[in-house]
């Protein structure tokens, strides 16, 4: 009985400490955004006179002044980053799932070959081969083009990983083979088929891409130097070098925020899945 | 779908065994042009002379290893620079990896424990892992102006007196540092503690049990059970984040506005890349430190690898510790 009670108390004490690390590690996750937000709703007078936990009332005037700022034009960039990373998420996900279909249910020569090779190219670092690609890319004068930006993510391994491994688990063959029967083309059965059952698979990898993709900042800060090319990243660096001193403080918050706020949206209403597709694809087993 | 169904399968098959070739065609033709040309450009250009002096281009001159013989030659002060910017990039990594990996794991064991039950599992999840899916220059350039002279930050500390004057966080290298590591834990340990939960969870439930009742305590349970059988993803996190380590370069640089600063401390190898190919367009010295990288990422990946899976093979191949340690 007085083992029992001690190793009770012990698992409450326990569970309050756990709780206690989970919220503080909550507040740490939370706070810089809280800042963020809080910060884009104060005038720069308000920002320099101190500290203050809640929201002021200029959201709008700072909006406003974000949004038409001359130097930099941040709904261009939105544009011009939402462009680019929705023709990605588009281009990956068809293009893997399609590959991924092409190894799954054909048998041919060198098959294997092709899923060890696709495998070991997974972990080759993107940056290894950034020197080569500026250089081809100017020569190629696709410099302030987005060509080089979207289309090579129609190879993906990762994505195409990934939908193998969710062909494995949904897609039995004999679907392919009824549809043959039935006098589909082996394009018509993958588009109208089996693209719509690879709909979850599709739809999380679409997203991670749409991410990545808008969040991208090393290789089109190589490549875009036109102002209406720049997407959103790059002109973030470049709020970070202007001279800091002139600026009005309020509007760099509002810059942040918006460059945050598409994926925050998207994170907030899809979390769930998200969080799903993350070890889903990833981890084996 | 298994044994019967084969056969038939691969029969049938290869009549249509074109398409096969046909559907990887595009990932192929793409791979080829914008990522196997490229990389073989950037190794072929480490051997050569090539950049731009103002509005004048040197080169292309064959120089051999010239520019690898460069990169490893001391400066006036004495100092390897790839070297020294190797060794920032190794810091700052370890500085969040160690957080990362020890509070993810911690974090694993509580979410998956039935016995502690932890509520509200959804939240805490979401919630850690949203830094994974924010724009890196972004949180870089909020973590600035959060923690500038005159940020929110100084202004809490002076106004709570915990600070009698502006603490200036951008000229230690203690700080700049520990922010940069901060930041890089924040974006990360949701992400691995996730992982590792999916992989806590695969593990056979009866094991834990088992041990349980032969009056392991949680701690050995841990060590014994839960440890060894992890090891595999837990492998594949760490050189997965190693080689995202490697690759350390948003943060650093919009952080300290591409100067690595106080003094280049907290200069990236990919930083110092990024310099010679958006600076100058210098392809040879860009291309040479490209080749370095991916050698270290190679190698670095095999060491890590190797070790741990020696590691935890020893426990799993001995499966009767566990039994003798849990019967005492």
């Amino acid at each position: 009985m007085n083992e029992n009670t001690k190793s009770r108390l012990m698992m409450i004490l326990l569970r309050v400490v756990v709780y206690a690390i989970l919220i503080f590690l909550t507040v740490l996750c939370l706070f810089s955004f809280y800042m963020m937000i809080i910060n884009a709703t104060r005038s720069n007078a308000q920002l320099q006179a101190g500290f203050r936990l809640l929201p002021q009332e200029h959201f709008w005037d700072n909006l406003k002044n974000a949004w038409t700022d001359a130097s930099i034009n941040i709904p261009r960039g939105m544009l011009n980053s939402l462009f680019i990373a929705l023709t990605s998420a588009a281009l990956t996900t068809y293009f893997s799932a399609l590959t991924a279909y092409g190894v799954h249910v054909y048998s041919f020569r060198g098959k294997n070959l092709v899923f060890t090779f696709i495998m070991a190219i997974m972990m080759i670092p993107a940056q290894v081969s950034a020197v080569g690609f500026v250089q081809m890319m100017n020569k190629l004068h696709m410099t302030n083009n987005y060509i080089p930006l979207i289309v090579p993510s129609i190879a993906a391994p990762v994505v195409f990983f990934y939908m193998k491994q969710y062909m494995e688990s949904v897609l039995p063959l004999e679907i392919v083979e009824a549809a043959r029967c039935d006098g589909s083309s082996e394009f018509r059965t993958f588009n109208t088929i089996i693209l719509p059952i690879m709909k979850p698979a599709i739809a999380v990898q679409a997203i991670f891409s749409f991410v990545s993709s808008w969040n991208n900042y090393f290789i089109p800060a190589l490549l875009l130097d036109k102002a209406e090319m720049k997407t959103v990243p790059i002109m973030i660096a470049q709020l970070r070098s202007a001279d800091y001193s002139k600026f009005d403080m309020g509007k760099v918050y509002m810059f942040i925020l918006l460059a945050i706020l598409p994926v925050m949206l998207v994170y907030i209403i899809l979390s769930k899945s998200i969080i799903k597709g993350v070890t889903s694809g990833s981890v084996k087993g | 779908m298994s044994l019967d169904n084969r056969p038939s399968g691969r029969r049938k098959s290869v009549s249509y065994a074109k398409w096969g070739y046909i559907f990887i065609l595009p990932f192929f033709l793409v791979y080829f042009i914008f990522t196997l040309i490229p990389q073989v450009l950037t190794v072929y250009n480490s051997f050569f002379t090539n950049y731009m002096d103002g509005l004048t281009h040197i080169g292309p001159d064959f120089v051999g290893l010239k520019n690898y013989v460069e990169l490893f030659t001391p400066n006036k002060q004495g100092v390897i620079l790839i070297l020294k910017y190797a060794g920032n990039t190794m810091i700052l990594w370890f500085l969040g990896a160690i957080p990362q990996f020890a509070i993810a794991l911690l974090l694993a064991v509580f979410f998956t424990s039935y016995r502690l039950n932890i509520k509200g599992q959804g939240f805490f999840k979401t919630v850690i892992y949203m830094p994974n899916l924010i724009m890196a220059s972004a949180f870089s350039m909020l973590f600035f102006t959060l923690f500038s002279k005159v940020g929110p930050v100084n202004q809490l500390l002076q106004q709570t007196g915990l600070a009698d004057k502006t603490i200036d966080f951008f000229v230690s290298k203690v700080t700049v540092r520990g922010l940069i590591a901060l930041m890089n834990f924040l974006m990360w340990f949701g992400n691995t503690t996730i992982v590792l939960m999916a992989g806590i969870m695969g593990i056979d439930q009866t094991l834990f049990e088992a041990a349980t009742i032969d009056g392991a305590n949680a701690v050995k349970v841990f060590f014994r059970v839960t440890m060894p059988l992890l090891m595999p993803i837990f492998v594949y996190c760490l050189i997965t984040a190693l080689i995202g380590g490697i690759q350390m370069f948003d943060v650093p640089q919009v952080l300290t506005n591409r100067l690595g600063m106080p003094n280049r401390t907290s200069f990236t190898l990919v930083m110092y890349l990024n310099n010679y190919l958006s600076t100058s367009k210098n392809y040879g010295m860009s291309g040479a430190i490209s080749v370095i990288i991916f050698l270290i990422t190679g190698v670095l990946g095999g060491i890590v690898y190797k070790f741990l899976s020696a590691q935890y093979k020893e426990p799993v191949e001995q499966p009767r510790r566990v039994r003798k340690g849990a019967r005492k």
